[in-house]
């Protein structure tokens, strides 16, 4: 039914997905924490900057992302130094680009999660001589676990659903850098609307499918019992 | 303080219906076109009072549009066939499609030098990573750029370095930022290129004369291969009169302005070829 260049992007995009997701929990992990409980007088500024790309265009994003990883860009000339070459039309630059558009979308699920911890289950745990890292990696960890799942599916969904960051810098590259939402967007402009639809249609039952699933999963825990009982 | 909102929005509302009537035209007009038609438009109001809406974009991209009721009411295309397929359909007035320019393709970068007089840059695989084509199901200057490299018998190598834009204009801006070593554009982006983009670069250091006089005939940035007409289909670009234009007059007499002779000889300076008249 999908031809193999649809097969191509959603395998892309899946992947695409995946890799911010799991960058993001290791970068956004630490941020979160940091967040909910440092007292900095800046914690406004960061807590702003990470929630920035909710509010921007992406083709503020896509236009910076642009100059700033072209050759004469400061990112574009360190990552030559670098030897890894120039980022944009690269998966490794769509990588890049979703790390940042979906930061808000990890950091701050992680955030209220830790900071819904109470300071005495931490402290009790410290009086019981947990370590640090004891403290949350057994601890916080497992009481933000909601936290965790909202913040990984919502990172990857907003991935998935990425276009104007994508069209920007990605260059539409058949197998590397064109994703689900611009190949929908192909087939629309070439009035393939048949096309179009197979692949649209799947994102809507994607995205409702997932949004269930977190409802479903992060149901408030008397629910849960009430449901069991 | 709602009724005063109120009386401001219809008071608004009003004015813009007034003035539609009183010589507006929204145009459609293919991205190669795009600066060009700035300079049109300026001269078009200065000598009949009306003025242009104009929104930019991919021909194809406006056939969709206009098909599901865009209110578009003039398409100056980068094609003759989108033109024709909306008089068939019935979205464009029969009989009004006007060849106003034939479009010639460059083989564009916007390093001075890089680009040789023969192209022969596209057949060594060390020197580029990518060249930015805008998508060849849309765009007439990507179908042609598509053909050139079937006629260089280069298609199938340099398919991995193939950059799809959009447009042409986004194809022109991957490379003006030098993303993409080389793009296939239409000469009237290169030689037509406004001031701003211009100013951006230290190209040389001399920077460039400010002001509308600079616009055709500057020197081009970067440099470029003409590509011979012999290499791809010749591209005819038709306006056509769309169907909510029907009625408009101002929106005729800009189809009648593209083909007078200060137009024309304007066009031409943009580097078009002339049409038959």
């Amino acid at each position: 039914m999908l031809n193999p260049s649809d097969w191509s992007a959603i395998r892309i995009t899946a992947q695409l997905a995946a890799v911010t997701t799991v960058l993001l929990l290791l970068v956004g992990t630490p941020l979160a924490w940091w967040l909910a409980h440092t007292r900095h007088r800046l914690k406004p500024v960061w807590s702003a900057l990470i929630a920035m790309p909710l509010v921007l265009p992406p083709t503020v994003l896509g236009f910076y992302l642009l100059l700033l990883m072209g050759p004469q860009g400061p990112v574009g000339q360190l990552t030559q130094a670098l030897g890894i070459g120039r980022l944009p039309f690269t998966f490794a630059g769509l990588v890049v680009a979703s790390v940042f558009y979906s930061l808000p979308f990890v950091v701050q699920p992680l955030q209220q999660a830790f900071e819904a911890i109470p300071a005495r289950t931490l402290e009790a745990a410290a009086t019981l001589r947990a370590s640090p890292w004891d403290r949350f990696f057994t601890v916080a960890v497992p009481l933000a676990r909601p936290g965790f799942v909202t913040a990984s599916v919502l990172g990857f969904a907003h991935t998935v659903g990425e276009f104007g960051v994508v069209l920007m810098i990605g260059g539409n590259i058949p197998d590397k850098t064109r994703v689900l939402s611009v190949a929908i967007y192909d087939h629309v402009e070439a009035t393939e609307f048949a096309d179009a639809h197979r692949l649209a249609a799947g994102m809507v039952v994607f995205a409702l499918a997932v949004l269930v699933m977190l409802y479903v999963v992060n149901r408030p825990a008397p629910e849960r019992q009430a449901r069991s009982a | 303080m709602s009724r005063i909102r109120l009386a401001l929005l219809v008071a608004s509302l009003t004015f813009t219906a007034l003035a539609a009537r009183a010589g507006e035209v929204a145009v459609a007009v293919a991205a190669n076109f795009a600066v060009p038609l700035a300079r049109l438009s300026a001269d078009f109001t200065a000598a009949t009072g009306h003025v242009l809406k104009v929104s930019s974009g991919a021909t194809g991209k406006f056939y969709t549009q206009v098909v599901s009721g865009a209110p578009f009411e003039v398409l100056i295309a980068a094609d003759d066939e989108t033109p024709r397929k909306l008089i068939a359909e019935n979205h464009a007035v029969a009989g009004t499609n006007v060849t106003y320019a034939i479009g010639r393709l460059v083989l564009w970068s916007a390093q001075p030098g890089f680009v040789d007089a023969q192209g022969a840059v596209l057949g060594s695989s060390s020197a580029f990573r990518h060249l930015a084509i805008a998508n060849p199901k849309v765009a007439p200057y990507g179908a042609a750029a598509l053909q050139v490299l079937r006629a260089r018998g280069l298609a199938d190598a340099l398919a991995p370095r193939l950059v799809t834009a959009e447009s042409i204009a986004q194809a022109y801006q991957f490379a003006v930022t030098g993303n993409a070593e080389l793009a296939f554009v239409a000469l009237s982006q290169v030689i037509g290129a406004g001031p701003s983009q211009a100013d951006r670069r230290p190209l040389g250091g001399a920077k460039a004369p400010v002001g509308p006089a600079a616009w055709p005939g500057k020197p081009p940035m970067g440099s470029y291969w003409m590509v011979p007409q012999s290499l791809y289909g010749e591209i005819k670009q038709d306006a056509v009169l769309l169907k909510p234009g029907e009625k408009n007059s101002a929106a005729v007499a800009l189809l009648t302005y593209l083909k007078s002779a200060p137009a024309q000889q304007l066009i031409r300076d943009f580097g078009y070829a002339a049409p038959g008249l």
